[in-house]
This record gives C-alpha cells, structure tokens and sequence, in this order.
C-alpha cells in the first residue's frame, strides 16, 4: 500500500473513532465543544505520530512477551511531553479544559491499538504516514462532533456566539448527547456504507480484522502472536 | 447397536397433518389498536382534568404532542420504507402522556423536540414498538428536563395562566427545606385536597391525581396493567417518606403529600406500567414497582431536583432485563437446590 493510502485509511475507511470505535472515552469526554476538540485531537495525533516512529524502530528488538509494557513506556513518554508543552505554550483555558483527559492519551486505545496492530509490524515511514494519518482522522471527528455539540447546546462555534440559537439543548453538551451524536453518526456512516455496496452490487460487512475476535491483546497471558517472533 | 437406534426412530407424523405455527397460538380479539384506544379512553379523565385547570394552554400543548408525535411516526415509516404504523395509535399514545407531562407554559418548539426524540430516537431506533428498553414518554421528559432546565421549569398558575416560578408543591416542598413549620403548612388538610383535586401548579396533565386515579382504575379494569407495579410504587414511596418524615420533619413533608403531588400518579398508572418496558412477571412488577419508588424518594428528599418520578421510570427501565432473569416463573418441581448457574432460566438468553 502506498504512503499515501496510509495515510488517508484514517480519515474514512479505518477511522479510529467511525469505523474502529477506538478511544470512546476521549471522544466523548473532550468533544463538548469545537475548541477543546481540536486540542484533543492534535495533541493525540502528536503522541500517535511519536510513538509510531519509535515503536516502529524498536520493534524488532523488544521481544514479543513484553513488547504492551514497552509500548506503554513509549507512549507514556510522549504523553508527558504534550502535556508539559501544552502547559507551557497552550492558551490557559484550553489546558484547564482538557483536564484529566491529556495524561489519559496514554491510556487511549487508538493509541496502543495502531501501536500493536500497525507500527510493530511495518517500516518507519509507512508508520509515521498511519500516525499522522489515524490522528488527523480522530481530530477531524472531534472537531465535528465539537461543532454539532457546542451548536446544539450552546449556540456557538470556536466560541464565536452564531445568533440564531438562544434555547440551547443542554443535553448535547453533556456526555448522554455525546453517545446519543455518535451513535446518529456511526448509523449514517453504516447506511453509508451499506448504500455504497449496495451500488457495487456487493454486501457490506465492517472489517473483520478490527473485531474483539480478531484482536490479541486479551490472549498475550496464554498465548503469543506469531507475527511478533 | 444399529438395532438399538432403529428401535429409538422417531416417527414423525405425516407431512401437511400438524399445523405448525409460532407463538402465540391462542389469540383473542385484542390488536395493538385496541389496546391503544382503550389506553387512550383511560388518558381522558387526566386530559379533560389538564385542560379544566390550565385552559387553553393544555389544549394548545396537547395537540403540539398528538401531532407531531404521529408526524414523526409517519415520516419515519416513510424513511425507512415500512407500511405506516401511525393506525396503531401507539404514536398518538406517547405524544399525550407526553403532553400530559410538560409544563404549561412549554413553547411549541419545545413540544416538537420532546415528541420527535421520544418517537424517533427512544421508540424507532430501537426496532419500533414493542423493542423499546425505556418508556418513551418518560425518556423524553427526562431528555427535556436536562437538555431545556428553563423552559421546563416555566410553571404557570392553573386557570389564570399567570406564570409564576416556583409554584409546584415540589417546588415549595424545596424552599420550605430545613424548617419543620412550613413543611407543616405544606402538609395541612386543605392542601392536600388541592393536590387531590389538582388545583395546583405542575405539569398540564399531573396535578389532579383523582382524574389519574379514575384511569389508573379503567386500566385496571380493562386488564391492561399489571397492579403490582402502580401499589408497589405508590406503597414504598408512602412508606419511605413517612419513615423519612418521622425521623426528620424538617426535611420532608408527610407521604401523602408526597403521594399525591409530581408525578407520582401518572407515574404509576400510565408510564411504570408501559407493557414493552415492564417486567413480565407478577413479582417482578413488585420489586420493579418498589425500585422506583426508592428512587423517587432519594431524588425528591435528597437529590438536587424537585421531582424524581420520571427519572426513576428511566432507570428502573434500564434494569427490567435483570429483573425479569432473577423474578422467573418457577417451572413445577423447582427447588432452590437444584437451581445452577448452568441452568437456562426462563426470560434468559444464552
């Protein structure tokens, strides 16, 4: 696959958060409004694209036991390094905002998960283009849910009052909008998709690789993968 | 051996002679139509009572619901190319109770909002009637309650129409928190007669718990609720309250008061009782019944709303699947010892 397609499967046909359902937490959590998405989403496809160059370099000398642990060490490490340069540099409000949801990247499963599925197993730069790519696709969700969200309950986008809106629907700025938004949106996506296929004359089936079954991070105790030897 | 299973063969009678069906094999003459109207027939008393006390603005908040509850039906029959249910009434149904449940100064955008979510995003997503895991008229109440605070709390004053804030006897229950004397007020004779009658500010269609009562008997009558649930909710919140009061008079009227003000009625009657979203069984109705009305005592005296009924319906919605794996009927023979944790139970899916 080219660099290219690496890059732009984030957007729409393996997006991390439509297609994968990755990181529902953040994704709930920081897409109240517009702004704080935005800063969710590019300080993610920062550690995203970081440790997808390391752990794409180191991946053939951590041995395929300890290989989560060493992940996470990786990982932890650009997190600590987005969080201190968000304290530095970031507007004040947006770092207060955020909250506990920036050390939580660490623990982001679209961040382990491309780690585990995709950097462990390709070269350097085929990696840094799936990070860049996987980040810039969360951070577009983000921004759009943050868009409709801070809409609907606040009447504004990026802040910025639209004087049209006076009762807001407070509702969509709290989290039972947010799951309620997305579960509207991953629906559209599928009739999307399913509309698509129909067109090609083909069934639509989501990607079986990206399913629990497919997934090994729960089978590492008994068993190890046989790609990582 | 061969012999054996040979000896053991079925023999299956001829093919075309039994008449195979799925359940249920024993119908009467009941229809979803049917049972709604004879639903809609009970609502009458609470309507005519909602639209005696807050006059025009009843009727006015009454047809917003009706319509734009069967409009939301129709149109998603049409968007998802299904024969239009809007003839089994169900529609019309949940757009009343909702009606029933808003305030009397709520804005017609507010009434489409409420109707649109409760049919479209609590009843149709779900699969449509009958696959719905919580009641959608008090689903939508309660998306209303948290999503527009203002407008759902605009209290108008029954008849006059005058709006006021803070008007509903939960309201006051509220400001009169901490002092043992006006809570005493708040429990006296004549206003626990208004609050019988309805004279008192709240939702259109909530405040007269007689006019409740009488259709909370039709349904009864008709067979189309179980009874556990509307006495095992009315009898724990009575309960609960009155222990809460005798502990602490300042900190709650007495469980009269709490029976008859807020939602309680319509509560029990006409949303606890929703077929799709009760439990199936008579004991599960009790325990069901009882889990809401903990619940709307612990918001009403503790939490940070005035009023809890509708909150609870919504969670105790969320828990029937569990309620109905552990209230199963006992098949004949059954014995604790002999239950494992192997065994399929009824109402269970493996």
């Amino acid at each position: 696959m080219s660099l290219f397609k690496e890059f732009t499967k984030g957007f729409w046909k393996e997006n991390p958060v439509l297609v994968l359902v990755l990181g529902m937490c953040p994704t709930l959590a920081t897409s109240s409004d517009a702004v704080k998405g935005l800063a969710m989403g590019l300080a993610t496809t920062f550690v995203l694209l970081g440790s997808n160059l390391v752990i794409s370099v180191i991946r053939k000398l951590v041995p395929g036991k300890i290989r989560i642990p060493c992940y996470i060490v990786v990982i932890a490490t650009f997190v600590t390094v987005v969080k201190l340069l968000m304290q530095a540099y970031a507007p004040q409000a947006v770092y207060q905002a955020l909250g506990i949801f920036l050390p939580l990247i660490g623990v982001n499963c679209t961040v382990l998960g491309r780690a585990e599925a995709f950097a462990s197993t390709n070269g350097l730069l085929a990696s840094a283009a799936d990070g860049l790519g996987m980040g810039l696709g969360f951070t577009f969700v983000l921004v759009c849910l943050g868009c409709v969200r801070e809409f609907l309950s606040a009447g504004t986008l990026f802040g910025v009052s639209m004087q049209c809106w006076d009762n807001g629907f407070a509702l969509m700025g709290q989290a039972p909008g947010g799951f309620i938004l997305l579960g509207l949106i991953l629906a559209g996506m599928n009739l999307l998709n399913m509309h698509k296929a129909k067109k090609a004359g083909l069934k639509y089936e989501p990607p079986a690789e990206f399913d629990c079954r497919h997934c090994s991070i729960c089978k590492l105790s008994t068993e190890e993968p046989a790609k990582t030897k | 051996m061969s012999e054996e299973i040979e000896k053991k063969t079925v023999v299956l009678p001829e093919p075309g002679s039994l008449v195979l069906s799925t359940s249920p094999h024993v119908q009467d003459g009941d229809s979803i139509s049917k049972i709604m109207l004879k639903v809609l027939v009970c609502l009458l008393p609470a309507v005519i009572a909602s639209i005696w006390f807050f006059r025009f603005n009843a009727v006015r908040i009454l047809v917003y619901c009706g319509a734009f509850s069967v409009f939301a039906e129709y149109a998603w029959s049409l968007a998802i190319r299904r024969k239009p249910t809007v003839g089994d009434f169900s529609a019309l149904v949940t757009g009343v109770i909702l009606a029933l449940n808003l305030p009397p100064g709520a804005p017609w955008w507010l009434c489409m909002v409420g109707s649109v979510f409760a049919i479209i995003v609590v009843k149709e997503l779900f699969g449509g009637l009958g696959q719905n895991p919580f009641n959608p008229a008090a689903a939508a109440r309660v998306a209303l309650l948290v999503g527009f605070a203002g407008p759902m709390t605009q209290w108008a004053a029954p008849v006059t129409g005058e709006l006021v804030s803070g008007a509903t006897p939960l309201g006051a229950v509220q400001l009169a928190k901490g002092s043992k004397e006006a809570m005493a007020i708040l429990g006296s004779p004549e206003n626990l007669k208004a609050l019988f009658l309805g004279n008192v500010g709240g939702s259109i269609g909530e405040t007269s718990a007689l006019a409740i009562l009488i259709g909370g008997f039709g349904l009864l009558c008709f067979r189309l609720i179980k009874w556990q649930i509307p006495l095992a909710m009315i009898a724990t919140i009575f309960v609960f309250s009155g222990i809460v009061h005798l502990a602490a008079p300042e900190l709650t009227p007495g469980p009269v008061y709490h029976i008859l003000s807020g939602g309680v009625m319509i509560g029990a009657f006409f949303m606890a009782t929703d077929m799709v979203t009760s439990p199936m069984t008579a004991l599960g109705g009790l325990v069901f019944g009882a889990l809401i009305g903990v619940l709307t005592c612990v918001i009403r005296i503790w939490g940070a709303y005035p009023e809890g009924v509708s909150f609870s319906i919504v969670i105790a919605n969320a828990l029937v699947p569990l309620i109905d794996r552990l209230c199963y009927i006992r098949p004949f023979g059954w014995h604790s010892h002999s239950a494992s944790a192997l065994q399929i139970r009824r109402g269970e899916i493996k």
